[in-house]
């Protein structure tokens, strides 16, 4: 955290207002967020101000602000001191903002440093003349172009003391200076050009629409397969394929009774519940002996406990939900509680008893 | 080698124009109609096969993260942030991104908002980056003029991009200090729970993500989930922008697949080690948040995800700073320090009392003037830092310190045996201030 205080009453402007332009840019600002949220224009706000006012923000500023936006002024002080961009005393015309976390540090910051201290004196001054103040700050985010600063808005990279003393001297003649890298670099590419992206058809637009190529096979895939299904059924009904293959011997079905050919024939399809009652139940052996029917009961009563454990809730919290396990794996291990439940299809999930708690 | 057809950031150094028309033809806002034709569930189906992980740092699969938005709106409107902050020590990719292939973030703003059903995304670019603002604003407002975006645009879908900026703050890189600063607050983390993607900005349902993350998203949706998880490894997939820095003969940013090693990256890209590799001291390979790795183990390691977490470090940005041994390692540890100190939001007290602290310890150290068992109480300092605060700051603090006393403590003995070795007048201070 960083100890910031407004500048002394003495060199605090009396009034501060916008200027014209700068309000219309105001409101413009502010319809950018929904109804009632105008307080997120704060930082624009303020930023405009500080720029208004020579790169630093007074006291009148920030209540001005915090009219515009009808927020209580220590709401603002609140936000004017805590972000670091906001200079809360005067600084010079050119306020250079010297980068010195670890990759600049590493790379050539603290001549920097000293050369700026040598040439202005202690930093967070402004000059006699009034032309420079200098800050050491944290990480600027331009890392590969170490060691850089930045002078007002703009960002001077690849320094040397020399470039850079050579820059102030630009900058306070007057002369025109090069924004950016200040030796024969573009950006961020590695010094003598960069030995990626030198592919001309990442350029020259023949590149544009190739990716439709995937959807477009997808779709014909798609549409393939789909008539596969459709003439397969279609075969199915109109030229079944025979029952069983004949053995030379003339055959007395013709061929199969799928359901897609009674449909194709017009025959409505037969409804379980017409079944039911078409069936004589007299004569039906099912549901008559005890013995089988048992079997379907026992499972159904067991099933929640194991195969639908997620579904029930009988079981105690603390006790770990049963694990079905394959019950090749249980009869050689736990031979005991087989012994009164039904046996199960091999290779079925089955339940273990809920009050048991699982091995661990 | 990643190649170049392969490459999403085909404008990363800028030689070629940023505008709408060059953007085009490198392939931006190709098909955007189609892409979002093919609906949200699929938009977010492709992002999660991708296996994309976050590029902001945490690295947490950005399709999940979308997912996690409510499917329906309560009558709450949904928004998108994105993460512009970029302010992360050795980090400069994202800047690359917003002045040379501003477009490619813009669709993928576009894109994601449509799969979350948000319809007002806002870019929250850190208050430093002037130029970057004025670049990324003038192609939204190319973008705008050109109906791409806007309520009556040519994709069907009313949809507001707005550029914000802040005011150089490290803390507001944290996605909920990021949505008080929005507000117009200080930007101070939230508590989680609530989760940003049920109460994030102005209260509604809000996704916050990396600028690096959202403007790949266009690319991924168009050559498909499949083509970006089969670059990379097995649950680190893609490419990813790199940022070296430090000791290497050409640092520069680049994109290449999660896995390459490092010495791979720093020869083919770098111009090699300054002084060859028996120069290397150690590397720290995600941002100066994450521990720092030392020369043996960092040389072959694979530069991805879960390799750097196998290794105690991480790889956060992937913005890889790289040390010599002309460096002084304790005092280059010492300046992270200070970082942490400078910028910690003062909210929770381990955080805000223990980076100072730890930061005027380590200065000691750096010229030895102080005692040996201050290193382990040192290390038990971080350990009380780490994981008792609010958002990440604390950890980010915490770790540097521990990856030095783990990997470089009898350098610290060394300099504390030195200065005892010579008589001083004044009394070696404790570390009880």
């Amino acid at each position: 955290m960083a100890n910031r205080r407004l500048a002394p009453a003495a060199e605090q402007p009396e009034s501060f207002a916008f200027t014209p332009e700068n309000a219309a840019w105001v409101k413009g600002q502010i319809a950018k967020y929904p109804e009632g949220r105008q307080a997120s224009a704060v930082i624009p706000l303020l930023w405009r101000a500080q720029e208004q006012n020579g790169g630093w923000l007074p006291q009148k500023a920030i209540e001005a602000v915090a009219a515009e936006l009808g927020m209580p002024a220590i709401r603002v002080l609140e936000v004017a001191t805590f972000y670091t961009m906001f200079a809360l005393e005067p600084v010079g015309r050119y306020w250079i903002q010297v980068c010195g976390t670890v990759p600049c540090d590493s790379c050539g910051a603290r001549e920097l440093k000293d050369m700026l201290h040598e040439r202005l004196g202690p930093s967070g001054h402004v000059d006699p003349t009034g032309t420079f103040s200098w800050l050491e700050v944290e990480c600027l985010g331009a890392c590969c172009n170490a060691p850089m600063v930045q002078i007002n808005q703009d960002y001077y990279e690849d320094l040397t003391p020399e470039l850079l003393g050579k820059l102030m001297d630009d900058l306070a003649a007057g002369r025109p200076v090069k924004v950016g890298s200040q030796i024969d670099r573009n950006a961020s590419e590695p010094l003598g050009g960069p030995n990626t992206l030198t592919d001309p058809t990442l350029y020259d637009g023949s590149r544009v629409g190739a990716w439709r190529k995937r959807f477009e096979e997808a779709r014909k895939d798609e549409a393939a397969g789909q008539d596969e299904a459709t003439s397969s059924e279609q075969q199915a009904a109109t030229n079944p394929k025979p029952a069983r293959p004949d053995a030379g011997r003339p055959v007395e079905t013709a061929a199969s009774d799928a359901p897609a050919q009674r449909a194709a024939a017009g025959e409505a399809p037969v409804k379980s519940g017409d079944k039911a009652e078409a069936s004589e139940t007299e004569h039906s052996t099912a549901g008559k002996s005890e013995a089988p029917a048992s079997q379907p009961t026992a499972i159904k009563d067991l099933e929640p406990a194991g195969a639908e454990a997620g579904a029930q809730s009988s079981l105690p919290r603390d006790v770990p939900p049963p694990q079905p396990i394959a019950s090749g794996e249980e009869e050689a291990s736990e031979p005991a509680p087989d012994a009164e439940s039904p046996k199960l299809p091999k290779g079925r999930a089955r339940p273990k008893p809920a009050n048991k708690p699982e091995r661990t | 080698m990643l190649s170049d057809q392969d490459r999403i950031f085909t404008n990363l150094y800028g030689l070629h124009s940023p505008g709408l028309d060059a953007a085009k033809k490198r392939g931006a806002w190709d098909g955007t109609k189609f892409l979002l034709e093919m609906g949200r569930d699929w938009i977010i189906e492709e992002m999660k096969a991708s296996g994309l992980r976050g590029r902001g740092g945490a690295g947490f699969p950005t399709g999940l993260k979308w997912s996690f938005m409510p499917k329906k709106s309560d009558g709450r409107p949904h928004y998108l942030v994105v993460n512009a902050d970029e302010s992360e020590p050795g980090t400069c990719k994202d800047r690359e991104i917003m002045r040379h292939d501003p477009h490619l973030l813009i669709e993928g703003c576009l894109l994601a908002s449509f799969a979350m059903g948000a319809h007002a995304c806002y870019v929250y670019i850190r208050g430093e980056y002037v130029a970057e603002k004025h670049a990324l604003q003038k192609a939204v407002d190319e973008a705008y003029e050109a109906r791409l975006v806007g309520q009556d645009n040519l994709h069907g879908y009313p949809f507001d991009i707005y550029v914000h900026h802040g005011a150089g703050a490290y803390i507001c890189g944290e996605e909920t200090a990021l949505i008080e600063s929005l507000e117009g607050k200080k930007g101070m983390p939230r508590l989680k729970p609530p989760f940003p993607a049920n109460m994030g900005l102005y209260g509604c349902p809000t996704t916050v993500n990396n600028v690096e993350s959202i403007a790949v998203a266009g690319t991924i949706l168009r050559r498909g989930g499949a083509w970006f998880a089969g670059l990379g490894g097995k649950n680190n997939t893609g490419s990813k922008l790199f940022c070296v820095s430090g000791h290497v003969n050409k640092p520069c940013n680049v994109e290449e697949e999660l896995g390459i090693t490092f010495r791979e990256l720093v020869d083919k890209y770098c111009g090699g080690m300054r002084g060859g590799w028996d120069n290397l001291l150690c590397s720290i390979p995600g941002g100066s948040s994450v521990p720092l790795v030392p020369a043996e183990q960092i040389i072959d390691a694979k530069m991805d995800f879960d390799t750097l977490r196998g290794l105690g470090s991480g790889l956060g940005t992937a913005a890889v700073i790289v040390l010599d041994k002309s460096t002084d390692i304790v005092e280059a540890i010492t300046r992270i320090s200070y970082f942490y100190k400078h910028e910690s939001c003062g909210q929770c007290t381990p955080c805000r009392e223990g980076t100072g602290w730890m930061w005027r310890v380590l200065t000691r150290m750096a010229k030895g003037r102080a005692q040996k068992r201050e290193i382990d109480m040192l290390f038990e300092v971080t350990k009380q830092i780490e994981g008792h605060t609010i958002c990440a700051l604390g950890d980010a603090a915490a770790w540097p310190v521990q990856g030095l006393i783990k990997h470089f403590r009898p350098e610290i003995e060394k300099r504390i045996d030195r200065y005892t070795a010579n008589p001083h007048t004044d009394p070696v201070p404790m570390a009880a201030e």
